[in-house]
């Protein structure tokens, strides 16, 4: 019987790490969107949270077609 | 085709049914933290979910050639072997959904077979160095990854948050679950269809319909995926409960926070080559999920339930399926005789299920976690 642990430890630290990665991002870009709100309503432009909040999304989607790649076979075999 | 004997055409149709319990099993994987959120309604989620399954089901080619991936010896395999491994899988999937409890059907699936071989070819037909480093291992180790993910994730959802309003962080994340949960789906699709597809695709081989080595013919992909598209889109809202509403109460930041996990848990691992059950995943998500809310409670006693039932599915379902083959190698009366019981099991189950129904409508009526347990302590 071999167990091969060095891909389980592989498993364990890119899915944590890019779980977490992706929720702490996402996270961020909500909490810019609601500062971008509060900015509004006290008058000013909210342009700089707004920025933020779209890169954030942006690196979040970019996460997102990338697994579609891993999932859709036709796109990675040949 | 002409040459395809009943006994083949009943192990089609039987696996068929098992897809199609496969699906309804599993709708809660994908869609039960986004239903329970309520970033999703629940009609809505199982379109959804059965949507892409249908989809993933299409998208694959990396169609299994192996029934069971190495776990038994697939040329000792029968039709009447196979058949009596696909009943012992329904029948603990069937039961399983009328208690509510999340169970792998990968694992009923194996333990079916593991079973029916046994009995029907001889212990030597079962690879048990492969039992634990194929399932074994995987169950143990995957929930526990996805739980960790899920932990730290909604701590930092949440830590992030700690000062944003309330309004904009739930609508945030309820438009991010609804992308998360859809990933969940077609990745679920574009693996568990396979399963069936190999199932029938090897019973045509082994009755000479096909050349070894075949690819599955395209109406085999259809039917295997219409047959899990169906099951997912039917519901299973009992599952759906339990898995979203009744393991611990989940806000859309943790629902979040667990389909992002579990994505990426079986995304790494289908890539790295690891089989794994994406029910055990997400249960592990969704528990993670409720340990890293600070306050959030998770109630011990249905973990420990659905723990008990992943500890339970390999034998109990090796047990039917075992039975199963004793009786149906015997010839075509034995098929018929397993075949006649297991409807009757199947009718039996969906009679009591409809003593208290879990519907779309009902499904996330569940009091908040505590209210039970008040409920029976004496008024003092």
């Amino acid at each position: 019987m071999h167990i091969d642990w060095s891909a389980l430890g592989q498993v364990a630290v890119v899915s944590i790490g890019i779980a977490v990665g992706v929720v702490a991002i996402f996270a961020l870009g909500v909490r810019a969107l609601s500062q971008r709100e509060i900015d509004i309503e006290s008058g000013s432009s909210g342009t700089l949270p707004l920025t933020g909040a779209l890169l954030c999304f942006a690196a979040c989607a970019i996460v997102v077609l990338y697994s579609i790649y891993l999932i859709v076979p036709q796109l990675h075999q040949h | 085709m002409t040459h395809i004997s009943l006994l083949v055409i009943v192990v089609i149709i039987t696996a068929l049914a098992f897809d199609f319990t496969n699906g309804f099993h599993d709708t809660a994987n994908a869609m039960a933290t986004s239903i329970a959120t309520g970033a999703l309604r629940p009609k809505v989620a199982v379109l959804i979910c059965g949507v892409l399954n249908l989809a993933g089901a299409f998208l694959s080619t990396k169609v299994a050639q192996t029934i069971s991936s190495g776990i038994v010896n697939d040329k000792l395999a029968t039709p009447a072997i196979i058949f009596a491994g696909l009943i012992g899988a329904i029948v603990w999937n069937l039961g399983t959904w009328l208690l509510g409890l999340p169970s792998s059907s990968s694992h009923a699936l194996f333990g079916g077979l593991i079973g029916a071989v046994w009995v029907g070819a001889g212990v030597n037909g079962v690879h048990f160095d492969q039992v634990i480093s194929k399932i074994l291992l995987p169950a143990v180790a995957s929930p526990l990854i996805a739980g960790i993910a899920a932990l730290i994730a909604t701590y930092l959802a949440y830590q992030i948050n700690r000062r944003t309003r309330e309004g904009p962080v739930t609508s945030g994340f309820r438009h991010g679950q609804t992308i998360s949960a859809s990933l969940v789906s077609l990745a679920h699709g574009t693996n568990d269809a396979q399963k069936t597809m190999g199932v029938i695709t090897l019973t045509l081989i082994s009755a000479g319909a096909l050349a070894s080595g075949a690819t599955p013919p395209y109406w085999v992909i259809a039917a295997a995926g219409l047959a899990i598209a169906l099951g997912t889109y039917s519901g299973g809202w009992r599952i759906i409960r339990t898995m979203g509403n009744r393991l611990t109460d989940i806000a859309a930041p943790q629902g979040f926070a667990a389909e992002a996990s579990s994505t990426a848990v079986i995304l790494s691992s289908a890539n790295l080559g690891f089989a794994l059950s994406t029910t055990h995943v997400v249960a592990g998500s969704v528990l993670g999920s409720g340990l890293g809310r600070r306050l959030a409670q998770v109630r011990w006693s249905v973990a420990g339930q659905m723990a008990l039932a992943w500890l339970l599915t390999l034998p109990a379902a090796g047990a039917v399926g075992a039975i199963a083959a004793a009786i149906a190698i015997q010839g075509t009366v034995g098929v018929v005789i397993i075949g006649i019981a297991a409807v009757a099991v199947g009718v039996t189950v969906y009679a009591v299920s409809r003593r208290e129904p879990v519907t779309a409508g009902n499904v996330n009526d569940v009091g908040p976690i505590g209210a039970q347990r008040e409920a029976l302590s004496p008024a003092s």
